[in-house]
């Protein structure tokens, strides 16, 4: 794949030795998707580990530019599958603000909902897969049986486990189904004692602790100068979220805390930073889900938008608190049903480019450790 | 077993035979019985007991179609390994590659000539059997680095060498936290290190002083190191190597791997159960031979065996550590507390020529105290979790 | 601070910059010369009124109405909590722009993404290669203009349409 970088020779104390070059991947039981890394490691050391994406990559930006704007909606669910509420969020929300559409509240208040569950499931399965990565199979399977609950409350919803393809231009498809305030609400109230058992099993653990804390710390100013988002950057120390300071949606009217990391163990910005910025967002969401259920009123939940949509001539650039961070929106309109260029930038991408640098003198198991807390999806690497 | 075939002689069978011959014969006949009867029945077993427990941790069930309970599991997946297709990558060393597994293979069975089953059942009592098990052990080393090497394939290489140098540097703990327990015996004669203790386990070396009872863990540990288990469970770490060194094993080769590693764990608990439980004495309840070795060896199984559970239960709940975690574990705490155990076992030897029945009351109440506290916390977290399991939420899928 | 007055101090010290665009829905761009564009993100950075420390996305356009290429800069600044766009023009032959991967090192992967996708070549990038697709790919695919080639070692790229 053009890596025409070779085995090179280091002296040492007299005797000659050699780098060996790894591969790993694209098929790896941790890569987290179909990722390749080009380790060169001096035995269990790395010097450098160079990630080669490409594979999943299904070029939806250039299909956005064929199917229109309302049909889109689906493909936007594949950009990140882990967590595909936001990015069908922010493709109805690029789309209605080119067009100057305005969303009734309950069609928020259902967008907000259906966000934060989704946000709630894919950090248990970034948590969850972090640590069957560091070995501990036990919190892996303990937090999917709760993301299956959860995924059960969105088939409810859409009628999908993963792909929801729930929202659309305007609004949402359907309203909250019957039951489905009752249900979320016991729901999260099951859910409560299952974090706190999760937490008593692996994140005060001494060996998991001892494998991530002070690994591949990321002071604030890196973190910025790579365009790191989300809870990685929140993880270093830099204080910000989408939803407070660049507020969208109803989360002005929503009271939520925004985590960030401390170094409580170990460095700040390191593996365990982010993630236990991830675990305490969890309970923030929990909260948030809580207070639009409570909040939301009786309403319509879909504007009325025309068929062949046609926004007018312009361009927007739209950011949404994904669950890996900031995802951002470029779309670009001519005034016709097909958009331009859409051009969609994602937490991964930036995060993925760091991993060369921050794998020098890292051992290869700390390679796993931090590309599963950097939370990397390949879907989102490549589009 | 020998005296057994002195009895055999002396009532004038094999009189043709040179002893030594008759000796050989019939520790072969002997074994291949354990091998066949014994070993293969419990490791196989094992891995169904491990995937059921491990299942149950999970919160998950685990694999219960195949028989009753799934209990025949083991035979259909020993079935599969055996009709799959034997693979050999093209470029790899084939001499070694096909070596490697009865290398290790061998490393693990010879322990079983010197465990003892009950007072009557041992296929060769050893005036050095602690020592020869050690050794030989340590042949699995040679076996992994084989395959490691052979299988022209570099993570298999780094898998082989993070588990020659894991199971290289843990048998010094391992080696150093034996030796209480031998000076206390005076003996490495297994069944004589038995015949020591007694069925009480205020008997038992485990709470005859503090040194012994923290050589258990550290003895237990340093097993654990050795048998690849997890949290040292790195020559094999799936998420890492894929499969460490047995990536390129398929079919009976990799049986014959993982064979290895389910068995070494009944090796483990057979270890601590001779050195630190009392093995398999039992009350004087019956006099007749028949029970009395049924007993014993009952006694000596399920002792064993709970710690073979131990081990399942150990890995479904930590996480793995790192390698140079690993080695500093091993080089800069575990090698340090052996010595001082060893050396403070052998002034308390001095200084208490025949044990304290005292001090072993005391260590007993402690052991009691301790495990009536853990049953204490199952308990506080069973009320918790059936409370839990009355409110749980489910959606009926066909709701 | 507010687009105007982020314009104003631009201008200042760079006059050729045009902010003349303000479309009608969306937000407005500054448009900066190919030469300068470097120098103009060095000074977005580093002045502290604007400290525009994070290049939070960078896309290609292809304009085909226009017959031109852009390249599209979105900044925002974690210190103010302002943000800006940028807007490069390069034809659609021979498209060469300085590279931003001195001022920002997230430039470098997300230029590679556009040299890629869109064929717009980045002087003095470290390691200009392609990114998503393999390394023998013919073509820019986000071009408007793009065919795709009728093989990719030796698999058909066509092939008849089944709804018929």
């Amino acid at each position: 794949m053009g890596l025409q970088e070779y085995d090179i020779e280091v002296e040492r104390d007299g005797l000659d030795t050699e780098e060996m070059t790894l591969n790993m991947g694209p098929q790896h039981p941790s890569t987290h998707g179909v990722l390749r890394f080009v380790v060169k490691a001096d035995g269990e050391v790395m010097r450098k580990a160079t990630p080669d994406v490409g594979y999943l990559h299904r070029s939806i930006e250039k299909i956005a530019e064929k199917v229109g704007y309302h049909g889109f909606m689906p493909y936007t669910d594949r950009v990140d599958y882990v967590a595909a509420m936001f990015c069908n969020q922010s493709w109805a929300m690029a789309c209605e603000r080119l067009a100057a559409i305005e969303v009734p509240v309950r069609g928020e208040y259902c967008r907000v909902v259906a966000a934060e569950l989704n946000r709630i499931s894919s950090h248990l399965l970034s948590a969850a897969s972090m640590t069957l990565d560091i070995g501990a199979a036990t919190p892996f399977f303990h937090a999917f049986r709760e993301r299956e609950k959860i995924n059960d409350l969105l088939e409810e919803l859409c009628g999908a486990r993963l792909t929801y393809n729930y929202m659309r231009i305007g609004g949402v498809a359907w309203d909250l189904p019957p039951g489905f305030v009752e249900q979320t609400r016991a729901f999260l109230d099951d859910f409560e004692p299952a974090l706190a058992e999760f937490h008593d099993l692996i994140s005060g653990n001494k060996i998991y602790v001892e494998r991530i804390a002070g690994v591949a710390p990321t002071s604030a100013a890196r973190a910025v100068a790579y365009n790191l988002v989300g809870p990685n950057l929140r993880a270093s120390g830099v204080d910000f979220d989408v939803r407070r300071d660049i507020p969208y949606s109803i989360y002005p009217q929503l009271k939520f805390a925004v985590p960030v990391g401390r170094g409580e163990v170990g460095t700040i910005g390191d593996c365990f930073d982010r993630y236990i910025v991830r675990m305490r967002e969890i309970e923030q969401s929990v909260s948030l889900v809580r207070q639009c259920l409570e909040q939301m009123e009786p309403g319509p939940v879909l504007a009325k938008v025309p068929r062949k949509f046609r926004p007018p001539v312009g361009e927007v650039y739209v950011r949404v608190e994904s669950a890996r961070g900031d995802m951002g929106w470029y779309v670009v309109s001519d005034g016709s049903e097909f958009p331009v260029r859409c051009k969609i930038r994602t937490g991964s991408f930036a995060a993925m480019s760091m991993i060369e640098e921050l794998s020098r003198g890292l051992m290869l198991a700390d390679l796993v450790a931090v590309i599963a807390s950097l939370d990397i999806v390949a879907p989102e690497v490549d589009r | 077993m020998q005296g057994y075939l002195d009895s055999l002689i002396a009532a004038g069978w094999f009189s043709a035979l040179p002893v030594q011959v008759v000796y050989a014969g019939g520790m072969l006949l002997a074994g291949a019985v354990v091998l066949f009867v014994f070993i293969l029945l419990v490791a196989g077993f094992t891995t169904f007991v491990e995937r059921r427990i491990w299942a149950r941790i999970h919160s998950r069930v685990g694999p219960n179609r195949v028989g009753p309970q799934g209990v025949l599991q083991w035979l259909a997946d020993g079935l599969k390994l055996f009709m799959k297709e034997d693979l050999i990558p093209a470029a790899a060393d084939r001499k070694l590659f096909r070596m490697a597994p009865y290398v290790v293979l061998m490393g693990f069975v010879a322990t079983f000539a010197v465990i003892p089953f009950s007072s009557r059942l041992v296929i060769a009592e050893m005036d050095i059997g602690l020592l020869f098990v050690l050794t030989v052990t340590s042949l699995v080393v040679v076996g992994i680095l084989m395959a490691g090497w052979a299988s022209n394939n570099k993570w298999s290489l780094i898998g082989g060498i993070r588990g020659a140098a894991q199971i290289v540097s843990y048998e010094i703990p391992a080696g150093l936290s034996i030796l209480p327990v031998v000076l206390l015996a005076g003996t490495l004669n297994m069944q004589e290190l038995i015949r020591q203790q007694g069925w009480a386990p205020w008997d038992w070396t485990l709470f005859a002083n503090p040194f012994a009872f923290v050589a258990f863990f550290l003895f237990f540990t340093a097993a654990l190191a050795e048998g690849n288990r997890t949290p040292f469970d790195l020559p094999e770490a799936e998420t890492e190597l894929v499969a460490g060194f047995v990536t390129e094993y398929s079919g009976v080769r990799y049986l014959m791997f993982f064979l290895v590693e389910w068995g070494n764990l009944y090796v483990i608990g057979a270890l601590v159960t001779t050195m630190f439980l009392g093995g398999w004495n039992i009350p004087p309840v019956t006099d007749s031979v028949f029970l009395q070795t049924l007993l014993e060896f009952l006694t000596f199984f399920f002792k064993a065996y709970f710690w073979v559970f131990v081990a399942i239960w150990i890995r479904g709940t930590l996480p793995r550590v790192r390698v140079d975690q690993l080695m500093s574990v091993c080089w800069k705490y575990l090698v340090p507390i052996a010595f001082v155990n060893a050396i403070a076992t052998a002034l308390w030897i001095i200084a208490f020529p025949h044990g304290n029945r005292v001090v072993a009351f005391v260590m007993t109440g402690i052991g009691a105290a301790l495990v009536a506290l853990f049953f204490s916390r199952v308990a506080f977290h069973l009320r918790r979790s059936r409370v839990r399991a009355r409110n749980q939420f489910t959606l009926s899928p066909f709701a | 601070m507010e687009f105007a007055a982020i314009l104003a101090r631009v201008q200042g010290c760079f006059p050729d910059v045009a902010g003349d665009s303000q479309p009608a829905v969306g937000d407005p761009w500054v448009t900066v010369a190919a030469a300068a564009i470097c120098d103009v993100c060095t000074f977005l950075r580093d002045e502290p009124e604007l400290r525009f420390d994070c290049l939070t996305n960078q896309s290609g356009l292809d304009l085909q109405a226009e017959n031109k290429l852009q390249v599209v800069y979105h900044l925002f600044s974690y210190t103010h909590r302002h943000q800006l766009v940028l807007k490069v023009d390069t034809p659609r032959e021979n498209a060469v722009v300085p590279t931003v991967e001195s001022v920002w090192p997230a430039a470098n992967w997300l230029e590679r993404e556009i040299y890629d996708l869109f064929g717009i070549v980045f002087s003095d990038h470290t390691d200009l290669r392609r990114i998503m697709l393999p390394d023998d790919w013919v073509g820019h695919p986000l071009r408007k203009d793009y065919v795709e080639q009728e093989h990719y070692h030796g698999i058909a790229t066509r092939r008849e349409s089944l709804l018929r």
